[in-house]
């Protein structure tokens, strides 16, 4: 596998790329306090800067593009982040991460229309709503492992449309309509002159969420997106993300170093679920009516394809990967009823070329490369090199 | 010299730290340890030894609350530790190692002792996401003592290294100093000098009189004779789950139970 001399020029290019990365990361975790704060705050301005005209015509000839970077894009990156502290960090496979999302939405839509509350209480209430779903949904089933923890979050992520599906108080599959937007924070107007017009943003407000402008909502996702970021990537440098970590590689181990590990993956999932709660209440808010069908199993697929497709465990990676998944089929609609089949090819190809994803963590890909990070051992299957049976402990 | 179970051998290093008492383990109609009384004094070195297959690791796993003991009770610094959770047993004072090296391979020689510095950390979810000062204080001591572990152990070097990079006998004292992080009364090392050469063995002994001089007690296991009659207070014998002697290293040589089950065959056979 080390040999790089002799072999085709694509497998060549494959470890060109990944040196480069390599490089780059090294850079950054060796870059000064000061240089990341430069490249953060330039992030945020390209963010900003991202829903100009300009942009979208190229990124989105088909679609609005403002829309389409609040969901799906916008929607599955916060997702993806979400599932990513389950499933990247602390190894635990759920097939059916979209119950969180379903039940924010739902949250939003019922406390929305039938008990008038506003947009900012029901944000707070359905992320708290949804972590204890989490916690609901984990307490008993943490005490399993691997492919049958999987088997179970995907009956979860059913039930939970299912349950919607029937049931009239919340309108059974014809959903709930009605769901206020946003109360608007303000009718401030980005001056529409030479400048901000150049950028592309003159004339917008950024806090007044009506029913036409996709913009402030927008903006509304990337705040949570970062408040999401700044959460996980500070859990995932902490004792935390150590005590997940330590669970990915080996639980038994772990347990007898201290951990508390289901504690710990209870945590995990209600961390996952209260992300993608919040991306439930906001994608609500936005759209004024949800059905059952707003949330299928391939939604927890898609979002599960782009936290491995871009780096299981690597927030860069995952955003990246969520971003690809959202906006390749959207941006190849001219192909009609091909674009799927398209989509599904490039996956494809993506997961022939870096099975490790778009841009791996440094411990995913050593997993990886150990022949015991792939979709089996995804974390699901949680142990060392040298896999044991739980309780088998050193013998 | 044979004994009989629980008398306590004749050169007491203080007050026993760890007592099983009558420690019965079946797996289905296996019995791996059968009616083991040992006392473990507070600031020896005692050595668990026997021919493989005997229940030595299962003792340890008793110990450590891997296994529920079918009878008897675990006695640890005066409370009762059987049926504990794991982790609990670990916060209460017992750390161990494994037969088979089992670090977090993928993360890094410091990040492996932090995770068992981490066992008496207090910081939350809350504290930790927002990075209250408690939590960075816990950090940074965590920090600090993971460094001085690695130092102690002779793996400083090498700490920002991955752990599965690290030569065998790095890993071996790595996995010492993870458990050791955990503040450990009591020690329990799983075969440490498996697979090390004899420069290797020799620092190793070294180490562990390090590791009693800080005023811990250390329970082994070993198959190399030379490092068990050299460090050893006091030595067990195990065979088919039972204890058949029990004295210090002088006594056991030279008792024929033991030549006879054990010391007779090749110490290295595993």
């Amino acid at each position: 596998m080390n040999d790089t001399t002799n072999r085709n020029p694509l497998s060549r290019a494959r470890d060109g790329y990944s040196s480069f990365f390599d490089t780059l990361r090294d850079r950054w975790a060796t870059a000064p306090r000061w240089a990341r704060w430069v490249v953060y705050l330039v992030l945020i301005v390209l963010a900003i800067l991202l829903p100009a005209d300009g942009v979208g015509s190229f990124m989105s000839p088909y679609t609005d593009w403002p829309t389409l970077l609040f969901f799906p894009i916008g929607g599955y990156i916060l997702l993806a982040i979400g599932l990513n502290v389950v499933v990247g960090q602390a190894g635990l496979l759920d097939l059916g991460y979209v119950a969180f999302f379903a039940i924010g939405g739902y949250a939003m839509a019922i406390f929305g229309t039938k008990m008038h509350m506003s947009f900012w209480e029901i944000l707070v209430v359905g992320v708290l709503l949804s972590a204890v779903s989490g916690i609901i949904l984990g307490a008993p089933t943490l005490r399993l492992r691997g492919d049958y923890l999987a088997i179970v979050t995907l009956g979860f992520g059913e039930i939970v449309r299912i349950v919607a599906n029937n049931t009239d108080y919340i309108g059974g599959p014809r959903g709930i309509g009605g769901i206020p937007h946003p109360p608007s924070l303000s009718e401030w107007t980005i001056p529409d002159n030479g400048f901000f017009d150049a950028i592309g943003i003159g004339g917008v407000q950024p806090l007044k969420y009506g029913a036409l402008d996709g913009k402030p909502y927008y903006y509304l996702m990337l705040l949570l997106i970062v408040a999401a970021i700044i959460f996980a990537k500070r859990l995932e440098n902490s004792r935390v993300g150590r005590a997940w970590a330590s669970i990915r590689e080996d639980e038994d181990a772990a347990e007898l170093m201290g951990v508390p590990t289901f504690k710990f993956k209870l945590a995990a999932f209600a961390i996952g679920a209260a992300i993608g709660g919040a991306g439930g209440v906001v994608y609500a808010s936005q759209s004024v009516s949800i059905i059952p069908t707003n949330f299928p199993f391939i939604l927890s697929a898609t979002i599960l394809a782009a936290v491995v497709l871009g780096g299981s465990g690597n927030l860069p990676g995952v955003i990246l990967g969520a971003f690809l998944v959202a906006w390749i089929p959207e941006r190849i609609r001219g192909l009609q009823e091909y674009r799927v089949l398209v989509f599904g090819g490039v996956l494809v190809l993506l997961m022939i070329f870096r099975p490790e994803g778009l841009l791996p963590s440094r411990r995913r890909k050593a997993e990886l490369a150990e022949g015991e990070g792939g979709m089996g051992g995804l974390g699901a299957e949680v142990g060392g090199p040298v896999t044991v049976a739980a309780g088998e402990v050193g013998e | 010299m044979s004994e009989t179970a629980g008398v306590p051998a004749e050169k007491k290093t203080g007050t026993p730290v760890l007592e099983l008492r009558g420690i019965t383990m079946r797996f289905g109609g296996v019995v791996a340890i059968n009616g083991l009384n040992l006392a473990i004094n507070e600031g020896e070195i005692f050595a668990l030894i026997g021919p493989n297959g005997a229940g030595k690791t299962t003792v340890f796993n008793v110990v450590t609350g891997v296994y529920r003991p079918t009878e008897g009770q675990v006695v640890f610094a005066g409370s009762r530790i059987d049926g504990k959770k794991r982790y609990q047993v670990t916060k209460r004072g017992v750390a161990r190692t494994f037969q088979n090296v089992r670090l977090f391979h993928n993360m890094s020689a410091l990040e492996n002792v932090m995770v068992g510095a981490d066992a008496h950390h207090r910081t939350g979810l809350a504290g930790a996401a927002l990075g209250l000062p408690w939590h960075r204080r816990e950090e940074r001591d965590g920090r600090a003592k993971a460094e001085e572990l690695l130092e102690f152990v002779g793996v400083a070097r090498r700490m920002e290294e991955t752990a599965k990079n690290l030569p065998y006998g790095d890993q071996r004292r790595l996995e010492i100093a993870r458990a050791l992080a955990t503040d450990p009364k009591l020690l329990l090392l799983d075969e440490p000098a498996a697979g090390m050469n004899p420069t290797e063995k020799e620092e190793l002994q070294g180490l562990i009189r390090k590791i009693r001089d800080t005023g811990r007690t250390v329970l082994l296991i070993e198959h190399d004779m030379s490092l068990i009659m050299g460090i050893s207070d006091r030595i067990a014998v195990l065979d088919f789950g039972q204890k058949i002697a029990e004295g210090l290293p002088a006594e056991i040589q030279t008792n024929q139970r033991v030549i006879d089950a054990y010391l007779g065959v090749p110490a290295d056979a595993s």
